[in-house]
């Protein structure tokens, strides 16, 4: 079969239905199988997190607007903080887009019906929302202030607050992460369509396949962390609380042990997304493949080496110290690979500047900034200096929103019309990517000059002459938050009133937009056989341009 | 596929056999407690610490090879199996590199 019979045959002129009209009761949602019905609760119940997590990051920079601790008091902020991380972090950042954009797009992208366990898959799910139920009742009981990382002793001994049931819904919702991991590796290994070699998967699915091995490998040992944790506090029994014979370094190993790679849980996803933007809107094949490819697997490996330079001025041994900067220094060639490649794609290529090309580049320079000021903190001398400063706030930030969440919502509009069959309205999507970027940008700078001048993190007060960038950094917020709230308005009003967005409405040669736009249950009305390369725009690909349009015009119509 | 494999997974192991590896991890079990008791770190420091480990080491090889059906399985589930182990020890080296060298050496004051 030639790839044009492949990509007609694989097409339905007239779709039968489609996953969204196929039931429309509560159970039918509840007990489906289906990776897209799946995706879209993830991507309801993530949206929630988001937003309760803003909120938290909204009365942090109002309290700190002023120098005095006045909005709330210090005990509180503590909380407020601590709940910001935890809610942004666990239930949001890990599973938004493995979750919501890997569930629906990765057995599309390979020419699969569904993932290799689709019942695991929803059992994923509700083990997300039993670990994020619990947590949610113990923010609602009065919380816990131990900052997102639960350093001991203070969370084993001295903590007053809800230390056990958030560690025991972030503990349940780590077989969450584990599950869909599973899912994916063992859905890239056995379920890819005829011709769907491994070099001729998307980057997003390679990424997706990295990510999980992290996510096997590491999760478990958060749990069993979380899990000592408890079993100290509970029994006393001397693990970590040096006080009773244990050692607070090893909680500090074995919780970075799995949350150091956790950032590449976060990030890897979204630079799987950013390689389909770069690539698709420069309408142009990415430059050097294999080495994007390769990098992502190289980031999870040697993203597991690298933990202690979270520990440089916890008593760590020196020569640990010089071992893990060393190391630091070294996970940055795999992260600037991309970077290069991106860049060389997008020379002397066709781009084009739709909303998710603008996340796209806004990502390329705040992740550059993020990376970069990383190995500021990577280096064992200037980091004494900047640890528990705002300075190691912004550079995270820089990384987490600046990268990862700015790839979501690239991500988001780039398959909005084919998760929901609706396009949105670009004026909007544009002028909100633009909000976004100033707004990141007003609200995280100044924080690196404030974490050089001095100021520490997770206080509730400050110096008087550290005000003005602080309130830089508020209205920043403000900008942001705006910009964050446009899409959830914009992207739900499209829902009802946006114009229909036909099958392909990029013109991109991906298999996901080689069906209809929302896919049927079965993804694709006859097994696709694939005989093109990833990302391939000649008509070796088949792609159909006059076609598509052609068939977006009758939809549309 | 799967039933076939499920089929040759019972070709080796049956009832007497489960029993026999769940004895021996009793024994060890019973090993770990009397190892405890003796005092092994007179010999080198920690040495009671690295026979409990030994012999949890023991235990956990024949749960994945017998009971998890590693030892029938193909490469590739011997490829993940053996990378576990591998990240394990990552885990545990470069914890131990930090143990071992802290308070000692050019830096130590």
């Amino acid at each position: 079969m030639n790839a044009q019979t492949a990509i007609t045959e694989g097409h339905a002129d007239t779709p039968k239905g489609n996953y969204l009209t196929n039931g429309s009761t509560l159970a039918s949602w509840l007990l489906t199988k289906d990776h897209k019905r799946i995706a879209i609760m993830y991507l309801i119940s993530v949206s929630v997190f988001f937003m309760m997590g803003g909120l938290y990051a909204a009365t942090i920079r109002l309290e700190l607007l002023t120098p005095a601790s006045d909005l709330v008091e210090t005990a509180t902020y503590n909380k407020v903080f601590t709940q910001h991380g935890i809610l942004m972090i666990f239930f949001f950042l890990i599973p938004s887009i493995p979750a919501i954009l890997g569930n629906f797009l990765l057995p599309l992208m390979i020419g699969a019906k569904d993932l290799a366990l689709p019942r695991i898959n929803l059992l994923s799910l509700y083990i997300y929302w039993l670990g994020g139920g619990l947590t949610l009742f113990a923010l609602m009981q009065g919380g816990v202030d131990t900052g997102w990382t639960f350093y001991t002793p203070y969370s084993t001994t001295f903590s007053n607050s809800f230390v056990m049931f958030v560690g025991l819904g972030i503990f349940i919702n780590g077989f969450s992460s584990i599950l869909t991991g599973l899912n994916f590796i063992v859905t890239i290994h056995t379920m890819r369509a005829p011709g769907m070699t491994w070099f001729r998967m998307p980057l997003f699915v390679w990424a997706h396949y990295a990510t999980s091995l992290v996510m096997i490998l590491g999760t478990p040992v958060v749990a069993i962390t979380v899990l000592l944790l408890a079993i100290e506090r509970a029994t006393h029994v001397g693990i970590f609380d040096p006080s009773i014979g244990g050692d607070p370094i090893l909680f500090q190993h074995m919780f970075w042990f799995y949350s150091h790679p956790a950032v590449y849980i976060m990030i890897l996803p979204g630079m799987g997304v950013i390689s389909e933007l770069i690539s698709n809107f420069s309408r142009k094949k990415v430059f050097g493949y294999e080495f994007i490819a390769f990098s992502s697997i190289a980031i999870a490996v040697f993203g597991f080496l690298v933990w202690g330079h979270h520990m440089f001025v916890s008593g760590q041994s020196i020569y640990a110290g010089m071992v893990f900067s060393f190391l630091t220094m070294v996970v940055a060639v795999p992260s600037a690979i991309k970077m290069f490649n991106w860049t060389a794609t997008l020379y002397k290529g066709s781009i084009s500047f739709d909303t998710p090309m603008l996340y796209a580049i806004g990502f390329m320079g705040l992740f550059l900034i993020g990376g970069l000021t990383g190995l500021f903190l990577g280096a064992i001398g200037l980091t004494v200096h900047l640890t528990d400063t705002y300075f190691v706030v912004a550079h995270f930030h820089y990384v987490m929103v600046g990268g990862q969440v700015i790839a979501y919502l690239g991500g988001i509009h780039y398959w909005w019309p084919k998760m929901t069959g609706r396009m949105y309205s670009e004026f909007w999507g544009k002028i909100s990517a633009m909000l976004v970027f100033v707004g990141f940008n007003l609200t995280f700078f100044p924080q690196f000059i404030l974490g050089y001048q001095g100021m520490p993190r997770r206080y509730a007060a400050y110096p008087e002459e550290l005000q003005v960038l602080n309130i830089f950094s508020t209205a920043g917020a403000s900008v942001l938050g705006i910009g964050l709230i446009m899409p959830a308005i914009y992207l739900t009003h499209s829902l009802i009133f946006g114009k229909k967005a036909g099958d392909n409405p990029w013109m991109h040669p991906g298999l996901e937009w080689r069906t209809s736009s929302p896919p049927p249950t079965e993804n694709f009305d006859v097994m696709p056989v694939v005989t093109w390369e990833a990302y391939e725009f000649g008509e070796e690909s088949g792609l159909d341009l006059e076609g598509a349009k052609r068939r977006d015009a009758a939809g549309v119509a | 596929m799967a039933d076939t494999h499920n089929e040759h997974d019972h070709e080796h192991m049956n009832i007497p056999k489960y029993i026999g590896i769940f004895m021996i991890l009793v024994v060890g079990t019973i090993a770990t407690y009397y190892a405890a008791t003796v005092d092994m770190d007179r010999f080198f420091p920690g040495a009671n610490t690295l026979v409990a480990l030994l012999i949890a080491f023991t235990k956990m090889t024949f749960v994945m090879l017998f009971f998890m059906h590693v030892y029938w399985s193909k490469r590739l589930i011997w490829l993940a199996a053996v990378g576990s182990f591998f990240w394990l020890a990552i885990m545990f080296a470069y914890t131990m590199q930090d143990y071992l060298t802290r308070g000692s050496g050019t830096f130590s004051g």
